[in-house]
C-alpha cells in the first residue's frame, strides 16, 4: 500500500474536470490540479481576481507583476481569455457561473461542512481570502487534502473542530486514500487505495463509511514531485 | 476646463488627517499604489482605519505605518504575512491593539462596490453559518439563509493604473484592476497614481474607471518594487 502523492491526489481530482466548463483552484494542493489536465478535455481557470482563462506559470522571460493570480503567482492567459475586476470575479462565484471549484482542507464533516480558512496560529493573523465567497457559489465544491493529520488524526470527521469555511457544502473529497463523496446520510466511498482495506479506511476516519456499489480501486500513474 | 491632474504628493493627499479611513486598492502586488502609500508613511497622520484586502503590501512596503502603531482598525480578506515571523501589524491584533475586520474576499469587493453604488446593505449566503457572519441578521430567500451585510465608504481611495487622462478617466493593465473601481465608487475623493496622465483623453469605450469616480490624479515614476508580489 502506498498512498498517493500530492501530485497523485492532484491528479486524480483533474481527471474528474469535465470538457467546456469553468473550475477555480484554490491555494495550496488544488494549484497542482492545472498541471494534469486532461489533454483532450478544454476548461478555463477562473481566479479570483478577475481572471477567467488562467495559463501556465510565466517563464522569467515572459513574468510580468502586472499579471498575477490568486496566489500572487506570475501568470500567463491562455486564448479566451478575460480579465475583470474583483466584484465581477465574485458575481462570477457567487452567481453560480463557476462550474467547480477545488480547494484545499483542514477537515471535512460527514454533512458537508469545510474547514480550511482558520488553522488557529499562535502568532499569524488570519487570512479567508475568497475560500467562503466560492463554497457558497461554484456548482460543484470539491476538497483534495491528506486522509489524516500528520500526527494520524481523521480529517474526514462527524464534525469540524476548526471554525468553519462552510456548512454542508463539499460534494467529493479526494484524499491520498480514497475518493469520498458527501450525500446524504454521511460519506460514501467511491474509489479506495490499491492494497487498504475497508476497515484500514475506517480506522483512518473519524465518521461511519458506507462504500459505493462498485467501489472501485483508487491508483495515479507514478508523477514527479512529493 | 476639467483637470484633476494636481502636481505633489503633497496636494494629492490635501484633507487627509487623523482618523481618516482609506480604501486601498491591489492583489497580489498588482495595482498596489504604492506612491501614495508611501506619501502616507511620510505624511504622519494616525488613527487611520485602512480598507485593503491583503495587508501584507502596506507593512511590506511602508514599515512605519504600523511601525509608529498609526493605524486602529483594518478591514480585509488577509492579515498574515508572509513566512514564518510574525509582523507589526500581527503582533498589534494578537495583544489587542489593532483591531481587525476579517470579511470574506467576495463579501469585501461587494460592500465597497455597494457603497459607491447607494446600496446600504444587502443579503448574500457567503459566510453563513461561520464565525464571519455571527452577530448578523440572516434571513432566508428561496430557502437559502443569506447574511445581511452593510456597504462601505471610506474618506479616501488609493489606486494605481497603468494611465489616466486629464479628466479622471482610468485604464488598467493587466490584473491591476481588482478592488479599485469598486474602491474608486466608494470613497469621498479618489486618487489615482500612475506613470501616465495625459492631455490625450482616453478612448471612450476603453476607460475602465469613469473619471466621474475619480478627483485627483497624480503622475509620477513608478514606485513599485520589483516583485511586489512578494512583499
Amino acid at each position: 500500500m502506498k498512498p498517493l502523492t500530492r501530485h497523485q491526489i492532484a491528479w486524480r481530482a483533474a481527471q474528474d474536470l469535465e470538457e467546456g466548463t469553468y473550475v477555480n483552484l484554490g491555494l495550496g494542493l488544488p494549484t497542482l490540479i492545472a498541471n494534469y489536465k486532461p489533454k483532450d478535455r478544454d476548461f478555463m481557470f477562473h481566479s479570483e481576481n478577475g481572471i477567467v482563462g488562467v495559463g501556465p506559470l510565466a517563464s522569467e522571460a515572459e513574468a510580468d507583476s502586472d499579471f498575477v493570480d490568486a496566489g500572487s503567482q506570475k501568470i500567463t492567459l491562455i486564448p479566451g481569455a478575460s480579465i475583470s475586476d474583483s466584484a465581477m470575479a465574485f458575481a462570477m462565484i457567487r452567481g453560480g457561473h463557476v462550474d467547480v471549484t477545488l480547494l484545499g482542507g483542514f477537515e471535512v464533516s460527514e454533512t458537508g461542512d469545510l474547514a480550511n480558512w482558520d488553522a488557529k496560529m499562535t502568532h499569524k493573523g488570519q487570512l479567508v481570502g475568497g475560500a467562503m465567497d466560492l463554497v457558497a457559489g461554484a456548482k460543484s465544491v470539491r476538497v483534495t487534502m491528506q486522509h489524516t493529520t500528520k500526527e494520524g488524526a481523521p480529517r474526514l470527521v462527524e464534525k469540524c473542530g476548526y471554525p468553519l469555511t462552510g456548512v454542508g457544502v463539499v460534494d467529493r473529497v479526494y484524499t491520498d486514500l480514497a475518493v469520498v463523496d458527501v450525500a446524504k446520510g454521511g460519506f460514501i466511498v467511491r474509489e479506495i487505495l490499491e492494497g487498504l482495506s475497508r476497515e484500514e479506511l475506517q480506522k483512518r476516519t473519524g465518521a461511519r463509511l458506507r462504500f459505493a456499489d462498485g467501489c472501485g480501486v483508487l491508483k495515479a500513474p507514478e508523477l514527479p514531485g512529493k | 476646463m476639467i483637470d484633476k491632474r494636481v502636481t505633489s504628493l503633497t496636494a494629492a493627499l490635501e484633507g487627509l488627517g487623523d482618523g481618516a479611513s482609506i480604501l486601498v486598492g491591489g492583489f497580489g502586488g498588482a495595482g498596489v499604489p504604492f506612491a501614495l502609500l508611501k506619501a502616507l508613511e511620510e505624511a504622519g497622520a494616525r488613527d487611520l482605519t485602512l480598507i485593503i484586502n491583503g495587508i501584507r503590501y502596506v507593512e511590506g512596503f511602508c514599515p512605519k505605518i504600523f511601525g509608529e502603531q498609526r493605524v486602529s482598525k483594518v478591514v480585509c480578506s488577509a492579515a498574515r504575512s508572509r513566512g514564518p515571523n510574525t509582523s507589526n501589524y500581527e503582533r498589534q491584533w494578537l495583544d489587542g491593539k489593532l483591531e481587525i475586520e476579517m470579511v470574506p474576499q467576495g463579501t469585501f469587493a461587494e460592500r465597497v462596490r455597494a457603497g459607491g453604488a447607494g446600496i446600504p446593505a444587502f443579503f448574500t449566503p457567503t459566510g453563513v453559518g461561520t464565525q464571519l457572519t455571527e452577530g448578523k441578521e440572516i434571513r432566508e430567500f428561496d430557502g437559502r439563509p443569506c447574511a445581511m451585510e452593510r456597504a462601505i465608504t471610506a474618506d479616501f481611495a488609493f489606486i494605481r493604473a497603468m494611465r489616466a487622462d486629464r479628466w479622471g478617466n482610468v485604464r488598467f493593465r493587466g490584473t491591476q484592476g481588482n478592488f479599485s473601481l469598486a474602491m474608486a465608487m466608494a470613497a469621498r475623493t479618489t486618487v489615482v497614481e500612475t506613470a501616465s496622465a495625459t492631455d490625450d483623453p482616453i478612448a471612450p469605450d476603453e476607460v475602465h474607471i469613469p473619471g466621474i469616480f475619480v478627483h485627483r490624479v497624480i503622475e509620477l515614476e513608478d514606485a513599485a518594487p520589483k516583485n511586489p508580489g512578494e512583499l
